[in-house]
């Protein structure tokens, strides 16, 4: 598994897939954006100044500013730690429910993994987008029951990725071996398949998490996600709709940040999917 | 084949009966009072009792409940809150707008994806692959509102071609009506064809390297013959799994593009009736959306048995 | 006491002017037919019925009649009831009634409908929406086919406005059940049909018992999004808009030849409404720093409004409107130390809860931006109306909310204990029960004015700005209101120049 060959393997890896050294640039330009502005923005996202809205690119607001005259760059700069920090906490929710109910099914089998496997049936029933409006209907929109309502759809695809690469292992000898040897379920899943199924999980999750920040964008773009005045890019496009004709360039960066964050996860999901795991790749 | 089916019709069953109780149990817990909504704030709480009695909000729950699962099974959906006509009525008008968006967004990206998909595996790996896979890469991050604003401003704002929005009725003639659906379904159809036609590439591709393609070519067949004859067929059953998938994805598209398109559709009834507490309306809609997608994947299974013979054989009937 | 879902749902979504024929239209064929924009589409046409404001925007003195009627002064005129004698006590009103009314089915009006109607309205299970508005009614009797008498428990000085109102209609009790989609009045102009999700049809009651209309046909057409009602008057697709959404586009529109753009006044008064009994809106000196830290200027022009600057609850085109805007001049320092002084000097956290019409959610960063300079950190939470009415309203389970109160002349609001306001003033509760008991014109005018001025000192609420009217229409169509007294399209007067 080439996940243990460490940071520097991946990289000299890397330069194997151009999928994953395209989309890890895009990427990392992104979150290093998102960590930039959580300590440091050109202007403070909070100071309006409806006389200077709606202004052109400047030295001062290099990408001009919005409706209330704050600056732009700034407020997509924000944007873009609301997106990503809303997808990173709703994978990690998926992860932290999913894997366990999984890793479970696999191991036990029975009763059990039918109960899991019906449930990811019913989560898969119900649109996913709908089940969010009603979750923000009754629980009130706002950030953190966008990462509930997003997270909690993160669940059941882990669930079915953890039980799917378990279930194969489980017929292993060396699985077979450990449990001869009388190891417990808890700890063969820990030692001989957790690690044998992490390529898998990093995959699945970095598509998750492409489909989160879609996802985040869609709710807050109907008024249900991140709250102002706390800027995030679906609410930014919302607002500029109804502005497309005195400023359109405030509906075109919005969109383009949300493309290319996503198309840059997609892409670092499908090389790392190559990388890891080479049968797929000759397949392509 | 029939125990096959007896058995997914009988989950079918309890699904539906799990999500008709989760959805029951979501409204209750929703705040917010319907006939509160529906008086204002000039209402007195006389009147305001007597129109929860007229809703039927006074029964206890579980009554209700039965009630409405009796409704269901009686094919009565009860009436609106809001627009105080039966629900039945409601959805069927709003039906003529969101299933041919529907439609139209499947057709149309199924007509983009599988020549795109089969053309990227016949040149697998040349320049005009990686074309395409630069293409369905965007497609697929690309948010449809976005996308569909865009669409707006180019075709409907700039070039006057198509209406920007709103829905006429098919009364004004079916030209018009097609064309005020034709962009929400460009826009709902593009993430799918991206995903499609990424499917249908992969698909064939994997069925090219199968032994009896191999057998195929040896035989004599050129590459294109055996695309032709074996892959693109034997491709296409995960291309119709995906589609039975993105059906309920599409549907969750329809709430957004047609609030984006202001169409007077069910994704748009639902939103509205969520924001008005028009509970009745809600639940029946949960419901039978959730009952289609389930549905939907069902034919899907059902399909995979008619496109594969080895499948039918396979599982013994 | 007031309907101010008129600006509605939260999702915006645009489309551009500029379009030749961006939204569907249909061209105006004759000189005899209008086609009104309306934002939002009325859930049902019954307006005893409903509270929400398009019903009456379609049916009111369209489709439906009362008593009497409201118009575009706002005084009251009579309508089915042509006069009406008053008892020297003011407890006996006698309304004789119009000759020859037919309903649009055929039905014959006669007394017996208007003690049907206002039976029902004041029914035990009645589901009238303002069934206040019949609270002093004692009995409503027949005492021939043409005349009614209307008995009262105490006198009330505003039954001939109240029983103007759309709740108040004369409907037939064999088709009253069904005007929720079929609506059947005895105005002039009857119901045609209705394209859910496009639009509603009227056409001239060819047996109307007043003034025959002008209007052969009248269309209400529904054009949620504001862009794309521009683009729908710019293309002619339709013919006027009463109330247009977007308030920054209007400039475009004022430019064009063909258009004629009225700015008229509403009885909308948009305030932050503060919760009077939470800490520390309590104390009156966090109050006052509120009002003084508010730029109502950059409020409006931050909505692209044309919003007058209100300083009380009162809505200034009215004659006995006080002006009292620089009662608490914009002045952050002031409101500092007003701050410090209530025990805050490094300023609090609250909340501020935001209805979905943008003069809230777009007001509401606007203030919460002023607020912020002061100290105030204000928490903003958008809700639906459903929990706006639930959380706000009823359970007073909030610190500030924006909101505008568009009921007409609803002062009496701030003498109601269980209003969500809060607010216990006695001094205010003297006045209003010295107002009720006066006649004299004079009189109420000068309470009036200490009202207005008892509650803007007291800062009861952040008094923002009235809501204005964007009226936009083909300018060769007259008759059409500037003013909106009620929330109603009256096409009673409109006719085509050419």
């Amino acid at each position: 598994m080439a996940a243990r060959g460490g940071v520097m393997g991946l990289i000299v890896l890397g330069s194997r897939s151009r999928a994953f050294v395209i989309g890890g640039a895009i990427s990392a330009f992104f979150l290093a954006i998102a960590l930039i502005a959580l300590v440091w923005t050109p202007h403070s996202v909070f100071e309006m100044a409806i006389e200077d809205r709606m202004q052109g690119p400047s030295w001062d607001h290099l990408l001009g500013t919005d409706q209330f005259g704050r600056d732009l760059l700034s407020m997509l700069m924000v944007g873009a730690s609301n997106s990503i920090g809303v997808a990173v906490v709703a994978v990690g929710v998926g992860l932290a429910f999913g894997l366990p109910l999984g890793g479970l099914a696999a191991a036990r089998r029975g009763w059990i993994d039918e109960l899991v496997m019906r449930f990811n049936d019913f989560a898969f029933a119900f649109p996913a987008l709908l089940s969010a409006v009603m979750i923000t209907a009754v629980f009130g929109p706002g950030g953190v029951n966008s990462i509930i309502a997003i997270g909690i759809f993160n669940v059941p695809v882990f669930a079915r990725v953890t039980r799917g690469g378990a279930l194969v292992l489980w017929q292993r000898e060396y699985v077979l071996a450990a449990r001869m040897a009388g190891r417990g379920n808890a700890r063969i899943t820990l030692e001989h398949i957790l690690p044998n199924i992490a390529s898998l999980l990093i995959v699945q999750g970095t598509i998750q998490f492409a489909l989160g920040i879609l996802a985040e964008a869609g709710l807050s773009y109907l008024g249900l996600g991140t709250q102002p005045p706390l800027p995030s890019w679906g609410k930014m496009l919302a607002e500029a709709q109804t502005m497309l004709y005195l400023a359109p360039q405030l509906a075109i960066l919005p969109g383009l940040a949300i493309m290319l964050t996503v198309l840059g996860l997609n892409l670092l999901g499908d090389g790392l999917r190559d990388l890891l795991d080479p049968r797929l790749r000759q397949a392509r | 084949m029939s125990v096959f089916l007896a058995k997914r019709a009988l989950a079918l069953v309890a699904t539906l009966l799990i999500a008709s109780l989760a959805i029951f149990l979501v409204l209750e817990v929703l705040p917010g009072d319907p006939a509160l909504i529906v008086l204002g704030t000039g209402a007195q709480d006389d009147t305001l009792a007597a129109l929860r009695r007229q809703m039927g909000l006074d029964r206890p729950m579980l009554e209700r409940y039965l009630v409405w699962i009796a409704d269901l099974l009686r094919g009565t959906l009860g009436e609106s809150y809001t627009y105080g006509r039966p629900v039945a009525d409601l959805i069927g008008e709003r039906v003529l707008v969101s299933l041919p968006l529907a439609v139209m967004a499947i057709l149309l990206s199924t007509a983009i994806a599988l020549p795109l998909g089969v053309a990227s595996a016949a040149r697998h790996g040349r320049l005009s692959d990686t074309a395409i896979m630069g293409f369905v890469q965007l497609g697929v991050a690309v948010p449809n509102f976005w996308f569909a604003m865009l669409l707006i401003l180019l075709f409907a704002v700039n070039l006057g071609w198509v209406p920007a929005g709103g829905f006429a009725g098919w009364e004004e003639g079916a030209g018009s009506a097609l064309l005020s659906l034709l962009l929400p379904a460009i826009a709902l159809a593009l993430p799918q064809a991206a995903i499609l036609a990424r499917v249908t590439r992969s698909s064939v591709l994997e069925v090219m390297r199968e032994d009896y393609v191999r057998t195929a070519r040896a035989k004599g067949l050129t590459r294109g013959q055996a695309l032709w004859r074996h892959g693109v067929r034997n491709a296409l059953i995960p291309v119709v799994t995906i589609m039975g998938l993105q059906f309920s994805f599409l549907l969750a598209g329809t709430i957004i593009i047609e609030n984006v398109f202001y169409l007077p559709g069910l994704g748009r009834l639902i939103f509205q009736a969520i924001a008005q507490r028009d509970l009745v309306v809600v639940k029946d809609l949960v419901v039978l959306l959730a009952a289609t997608v389930i549905l939907v994947n069902f034919l899907v299974d059902l399909s995979y048995a008619a496109l594969d013979p080895r499948l039918r054989l396979g599982n013994g009937g | 006491m007031m309907r101010f879902w008129k600006t509605g749902l939260p999702v915006a979504a645009g489309v551009l002017l500029g379009a030749s024929q961006a939204w569907v239209s249909q061209a105006r064929a004759a000189n005899d037919s209008l086609t009104m924009g309306m934002i939002l589409e009325p859930p049902h046409l019954d307006p005893t019925a409903g509270a929400a404001a398009a019903i009456d925007e379609v049916v009111y003195a369209n489709v439906f009649e009362g008593l009497t009627r409201i118009d575009r002064n706002g005084e009251v005129l009579p309508a089915l009831a042509r006069s009406w004698d008053i008892s020297g006590d003011g407890l006996t009103y006698t309304f004789h009634l119009a000759d020859g009314v037919t309903f649009h089915d055929g039905a014959a009006f006669d007394a017996s409908d208007v003690v049907f109607s206002l039976h029902r309205a004041m029914a035990e299970d009645s589901v009238n929406a303002q069934k206040q508005i019949f609270g002093a009614i004692d009995k409503v009797e027949t005492l021939d086919a043409g005349t009614v008498v209307i008995t009262l428990k105490q006198p009330a000085g505003n039954l001939l406005f109240n029983l103007g109102w759309g709740d108040a209609v004369i409907v037939d009790p064999a088709s009253a059940e069904g005007n929720k989609q079929t609506p059947i009045g005895t105005g002039p102009f009857a119901f045609d049909r209705w394209v859910s999700g496009d639009r509603i049809e009227l056409s001239k009651n060819p047996n109307y018992w007043g003034q025959p209309m002008a209007l052969e046909t009248a269309t209400f057409k529904f054009i949620p999004d504001p862009a794309a009602a521009a683009a729908a008057i710019l293309s002619g697709g339709v013919d006027a808009f009463a109330n247009f959404p977007a308030a920054e586009l209007v400039p475009q529109l004022e430019a064009d030849p063909r258009l004629t753009v009225i700015i008229g006044s509403t009885e909308g008064e948009t305030i932050l409404s503060t919760n009077n009994a939470a800490e520390p809106f309590n104390d009156l000196r966090v109050r006052q720093a509120i009002a003084h830290a508010l730029d109502r200027r950059a409020i409006i022009d931050g909505l692209f409004g044309y919003g007058t600057p209100i300083g009380t609850h009162f809505a200034p085109h009215h004659p006995a409107y006080l002006d009292l805007v620089d009662l608490y001049e914009y002045d952050p320092r002031k409101a500092k130390a007003l701050l410090a002084e209530a025990g805050h000097p490094e300023g609090f956290k609250a909340t501020l809860r935001l209805p979905p019409p943008a003069y809230a959610r777009r007001g509401g960063e606007i203030v919460a931006a002023q607020l912020a300079e002061i100290g105030i950190e204000l928490e903003l939470i958008p809700v639906e109306w459903a929990q706006w009415l639930d959380q706000v309203f009823r359970n007073t389970d909030y610190d500030l909310t924006i909101v505008s109160h568009t009921e007409p002349f609803d002062i009496g609001i701030y003498g109601r204990d269980d209003y969500y306001f809060n607010y216990h003033g006695p001094a205010f509760k003297a006045l209003l029960a010295e107002l009720n008991e006066s006649t004299d014109q004079d009189k109420r005018y000068e309470l009036l004015g200490k009202m207005q001025r008892l509650i803007a000192e007291d800062a009861v609420n952040g008094y923002l700005f009235q809501l204005a009217k964007l009226g936009v229409w083909n300018k060769d169509l007259e008759g059409l209101w500037h003013n909106s007294p009620v929330q109603a399209n009256d096409l009673t007067g409109v006719y085509w120049k050419r």
